[in-house]
């Protein structure tokens, strides 16, 4: 039998108030939530937003994040008397940013960006990549400061003293080390940070959540919406892990411990 | 130390057991006084969405004031019950119900038949007219909404309809926005996000009236009209009928109309 017959079948049986068995109830919620009026579209265009939430967040974060690392990083380490007024001064800005948006909650600035900063904008997704992406620079940049700090100051202080350059020693010396031991925690935030773009549904940004959502009020019936939506996360992180994993163990190739 | 370790170990497990013991000590005894089963012994439990002037209303002093909770009021004294109202998103309130997270979903629900098909209702106490919010000036009308971005609340009938496909006299998915309130729809009309926002009438009354500088306007016409009604979980006929007879007295003594006439200023 045809499977959209079916599922009209057991649907009117289900409205008049009859009893399904457990297969068959299963089944009826199943098409309603992913086959029903080609609702899997839905997902599929939900998925592809959030996606592009996770990129265009995850740009902006590690560029914001990555200069405001280096900017704290260069003014913490210069040497003792030694005090240059204009990093004084952006020193100063980039904390103000880190306190600011990591003491307060994501939805919030979201709501902030969406209703009263961009509020003339009708690209949601856009204004949500961006308030996550400033939402994610400043703890990349905490991130990255700690890798570039647990870098010992002697090896840069070798490498100028070799006659290399502020940005050589960076490029060639500090850098390559202190990525290999950031890496696990900036995977895990780049991790959070596709998570975490489900908050944009909250300023009516078009992606999974907000289609779960919605579909879940349009049939009365969440679990099957939530579970495909979750599933849908949790295969792609997933993915990112193992993905981050292979990576690490790339840079730890040259190890010879 | 290790001691002290095991003994703090213990100490919170023992608390937590103890949090286990008394989350389960609550369903134990589900019989009302008045011979009605309620979910929580004597206490009516209501879900709804505070967004929705002037039917529900979360006061300043974060108490709820409105059509529908004073006729829920009214109608849990008339059972002799103490009136719950648990605060949500719309289409969590009309879940919790079906789930049997509460006794009863209020809110200006409009009765429709897929509605029907998961939950019961009660006789209608009032009638729901959606109009469409626009600013002045605008070039939308009636007719030619689905060209335009349309602000809705998420999960109310206005939702349902406009984001339903073109076939079925809808906008589609594309034109249709899903607010959590009612009010943040209207926010994103003023700020020009959205160009049109489809919600009942009196609230949008009253978002009109609250914005005076903001330059809104009601569209003439209707878009749809709607009977609301309480809702109550599917197959609960006790507590239908106690509620269809409470609502039955308290229309016969005018109370109804005492309230509606409380909240409704003429115009």
């Amino acid at each position: 039998m045809d499977w959209a017959q079916y599922y009209a079948q057991l649907s009117a049986m289900a409205k008049a108030g009859e009893d399904l068995g457990f297969f068959e109830n299963f089944f009826r919620l199943f098409y309603q939530a992913f086959v029903e009026g080609e609702r899997w579209r839905l997902y599929v265009k939900g998925f592809a937003a959030t996606l592009e939430l996770t990129v265009l967040a995850l740009c902006i974060g590690i560029v914001l994040g990555v200069l405001v690392a280096v900017v704290r990083t260069a003014h913490d380490q210069q040497r003792r008397g030694h005090k240059n007024p204009v990093l004084s001064l952006f020193n100063g800005l980039c904390k103000v940013y880190t306190t600011v948006i990591r003491g307060t909650p994501m939805m919030v600035q979201l709501l902030i960006w969406s209703f009263v900063i961009f509020s003339f904008s009708r690209n949601r997704v856009l204004i949500g990549a961006f308030g996550i992406g400033v939402n994610s620079g400043a703890y990349v940049a905490e991130i990255v400061r700690g890798g570039l700090m647990s870098v010992d100051v002697g090896q840069s202080e070798a490498s100028r003293s070799l006659g290399l350059g502020y940005f050589d020693t960076m490029r060639f010396i500090v850098i390559p080390q202190a990525f290999k031991n950031i890496l696990p925690a900036l995977g895990n935030e780049f991790i959070t940070l596709f998570k975490d773009t489900s908050l944009v549904s909250a300023i009516g940004g078009a992606e999974l959540i907000y289609y779960a959502r919605a579909i879940g009020s349009k049939t009365y019936e969440y679990m099957f919406p939530l579970y495909g939506a979750a599933l849908m996360y949790l295969i792609f992180c997933i993915i990112l892990t193992w993905l981050q994993g292979k990576l690490e163990r790339r840079l730890r190739q040259s190890d010879k411990r | 130390m290790k001691n002290f370790k095991k003994i703090a170990a213990l100490a919170l497990s023992a608390v937590m057991c103890l949090g286990l013991l008394t989350a389960c000590g609550n369903k134990d005894d589900k019989q009302a006084g008045s011979g009605l089963e309620t979910l929580e012994t004597g206490k009516l439990i209501l879900s709804t969405n505070s967004d929705f002037p002037p039917y529900c209303i979360l006061a300043d002093d974060g108490s709820f004031e409105g059509i529908d909770y004073e006729l829920a009021a009214k109608i849990a004294e008339k059972l002799g019950l103490e009136l719950v109202i648990d605060d949500m998103a719309f289409d969590a309130a009309l879940t919790a119900v079906q789930n049997g997270q509460s006794d009863v979903a209020m809110g200006g629900i409009s009765v429709n038949d897929e509605r029907k098909a998961v939950m019961d209702f009660t006789d209608t106490y009032a009638t729901g007219v959606q109009v469409v919010i626009v600013k002045e000036g605008s070039p939308v009308t009636m007719d030619n909404l689905g060209d335009y971005m349309i602000g809705t609340q998420l999960g109310t009938t206005g939702y349902l309809y406009a984001s339903d496909t073109p076939e079925n006299d809808g906008y589609g998915e594309d034109h249709v926005i899903g607010y959590e309130g009612g009010a943040m729809a209207v926010q994103a009309l003023i700020n020009g996000t959205v160009d049109a926002v489809i919600i009942d009438d009196l609230p949008a009354k009253e978002y009109v009236a609250a914005n005076p500088n903001a330059g809104l306007t009601i569209l003439e016409g209707t878009w749809v009209t709607e009977d609301y009604a309480i809702g109550v979980k599917k197959g609960n006929t006790a507590m239908l009928e106690a509620l269809n007879q409470a609502l039955k007295e308290l229309k016969e003594d005018g109370t109804v109309q005492e309230i509606m006439d409380k909240y409704i200023k003429a115009d």
